[in-house]
């Protein structure tokens, strides 16, 4: 039987990342990720790893650029105004196909904004963020346990698609305390050999790890093309959604996080209510769970996204719902700190199904 | 002049035929380079630094964003090309996690001194085991002759065409003299490639720095004064005295150099 040990989001990220097989973290000090580059200061000996409080975060992504290219499973986290520095970062990364994870603790914005809890980053991490036309795998994680469950999966997923992955939680999931089962790392995927990492070209011609492409002309749009491809394919293959009582729901909620936890409270007063309402909570957020929301819309004519933003993930619900005929979408969240309660999502419940 | 047996043989003794080969360090390939360019010179030197000390296979490079962003097309060797000014962040993961590689940046003024000034100075102060490279024209070559942050003072530029004020535009940066300060680095000297002698005295240093690195010394660093005679508009001839005026806002010699 595995232990379970009481931690933080932030804690149980960390441990996770460390036991999936981690070899290099480097990350810059910014409330509320703080325990992530802390545990990792502590911890990463234990595990023959690397950890760098690294100057800014500009050179904490650009280290994780080396460090993927040089083959190694590695790591960065911040909260909104540090993932924004990394973007640039994050383009080269997508761009270069280099596998590695990167946890973004959400807090209020724009700008500085707080450091509460918030959702309002679900553009930036699901329709790019940096220049370019590239997609990160992006994950949701819901509990405690999720944040480690989930970081564990993304290495993998990272590797398997040569893909950056985006662990896209918030404060509150970072700061809040629960037990986590500590997992032994076992691949969940069949993982390719990496041919392409630079380590000197010792017995081989050498590799060139790059992400300009100006000759031949056409060379980029190849590049975007095998882009699209692997886009196409992780599409496919790695969507993934939680359902729950949407088979008779007048209405569903949609929403993912923590925001889908405090919905599920409301849920059950509802149902004890005798409303019917369901949940779909998303996982992957890109690749989005587009499906999912369609099928359900054949029994349901009524969705409510809940997100901890001004109207973000309303548009990909929309989207999924597109060309179908009488159906009504509404939106209930706001940015910049706040967090619905379970009796506020009721309330909105009941005004949407009157 | 024809050579007589003899010499041949006392030339052959000196190696002077063996440096006219291609080093192993470089591909068979015409650089892009304009005439007069110093990127040509300074590639060469590295390359042969590496076929000499042994260390080709165990090298990874990095390629800057500037003019010499293509230079995996002429270093025969492992490289990885950076977004603009993070080349020591990137071989700084990259030398941790692969203490055995031999890890060197090779980065212009603009990609070092101006948006990579950040990462150059925490890499020099953590004392990291690499090696840069750092290549001063004054003057931003590919984009097409902006100044620099090395541009001197009343240098013309493109964005600069009343000359540089200090007034506005501040004083040319002194890399080598700002890192010598630092407790991190352990080799620090500026040479010039603008004469045959300058050139030999580039190659040591950079040897020097190469030689350091293998023996686990820490940060090493080589900034080479370099001529862009498209970007100051004058010919390759009188960009070599141009240089020479260079060394008055820069001068040569050995900053650290801690052994």
């Amino acid at each position: 039987m595995t232990k379970k040990q009481l931690m933080k989001g932030n804690e149980a990220c960390a441990e996770a990342a460390l036991q999936a097989g981690l070899k290099f973290y480097a990350g810059y000090p910014i409330t509320p990720q703080n325990e992530i580059p802390e545990y990792m200061s502590k911890r990463s000996k234990d595990f023959n790893s690397i950890f760098i409080q690294a100057e800014a975060e500009l050179s904490a992504i650009n280290m994780l650029f080396g460090a993927s290219a040089a083959g190694f499973r590695c790591m960065t986290s911040s909260s909104s105004p540090g993932i924004s520095l990394k973007q640039e970062g994050i383009s080269y990364l997508a761009g270069g196909q280099l596998p590695c994870v990167i946890v973004n603790i959400v807090r209020g914005g724009p700008g500085l904004g707080n450091i509460r809890a918030a959702q309002s980053d679900y553009f930036q991490a699901v329709k790019g963020g940096g220049h370019g036309d590239y997609n990160l795998i992006v994950l949701a994680p819901s509990t405690v346990q999720e944040m480690y469950d989930l970081t564990m999966n993304a290495f993998d997923y990272a590797d398997y698609y040569r893909n950056p992955v985006m662990i896209l939680s918030d404060g509150l999931l970072g700061q809040m305390f629960e037990p986590v089962e500590i997992k032994p790392y076992k691949p969940i995927l069949d993982l390719p050999e990496k041919d392409w990492i630079l380590d000197g070209c010792k017995g081989r011609e050498p590799r060139v790890m790059k992400t300009l492409w100006l000759r031949p002309t056409d060379s980029l749009q190849k590049h975007n093309l095998n882009l699209i491809e692997k886009y196409k394919k992780i599409q496919k293959e790695l969507k993934l959604a939680e359902t729950l009582q949407t088979e008779d729901a007048d209405l569903i909620l949609v929403a993912y996080g923590i925001t889908a936890r405090i919905a599920k409270a409301a849920i059950e007063k509802a149902r004890n209510e005798g409303l019917k309402v369901g949940l779909i909570r998303l996982i992957t957020l890109w690749p989005f769970p587009s499906e999912t929301i369609a099928k359900a819309s054949e029994s349901t004519k009524k969705f409510l996204s809940v997100e901890m933003s001004n109207g973000q993930l309303i548009e990909d619900v929309k989207l999924s719902l597109f060309g179908k005929p009488g159906i009504d979408v509404q939106h209930f969240g706001l940015g910049g700190g706040w967090y619905p309660t379970p009796t506020n999502i009721y309330e909105k419940i009941k005004e949407v199904l009157k | 002049m024809k050579l007589t047996n003899e010499s041949e043989k006392g030339l052959e003794k000196q190696n002077v035929f063996q440096k006219l080969t291609r080093p192993k360090s470089l591909k068979e390939a015409t650089t892009h380079y304009c005439g007069g360019c110093g990127h040509g010179i300074i590639h060469r030197l590295v390359a042969e630094v590496l076929d000499e000390l042994n260390l080709r296979e165990k090298t990874i490079g990095t390629a800057p964003v500037g003019c010499a962003v293509l230079l995996y097309d002429y270093f025969n060797l492992d490289i990885i090309e950076c977004s603009h000014g993070r080349p020591p962040a990137v071989a700084t993961a990259m030398k941790r996690l692969r203490p055995s590689n031999i890890l060197f940046t090779y980065q212009g003024d603009g990609d070092l001194a101006a948006i990579g000034t950040t990462e150059t100075i925490h890499t020099a102060n953590r004392g990291e085991n690499i090696t840069v490279i750092f290549i001063n024209n004054a003057i931003y070559g590919m984009t097409g002759g902006q100044m620099a942050p090395t541009t001197m003072l009343e240098q013309k530029t493109t964005t600069t065409p009343f000359g540089r004020k200090k007034e506005t535009e501040g004083y040319p940066l002194k890399v080598c003299e700002l890192l010598s300060v630092l407790d991190g680095p352990t080799y620090i000297e500026r040479v010039a490639v603008n004469s045959p002698q300058n050139v030999i005295k580039a190659k040591a240093a950079i040897k020097k720095a190469f030689q350091y690195q293998s023996e686990n010394k820490g940060f090493t660093f080589v900034e080479i004064l370099s001529m862009c005679p498209t970007n100051w508009k004058v010919s390759p001839t009188d960009s070599l005295k141009y240089v020479d005026k260079m060394m008055e806002d820069f001068p040569l010699g050995v900053f650290k150099d801690r052994k």
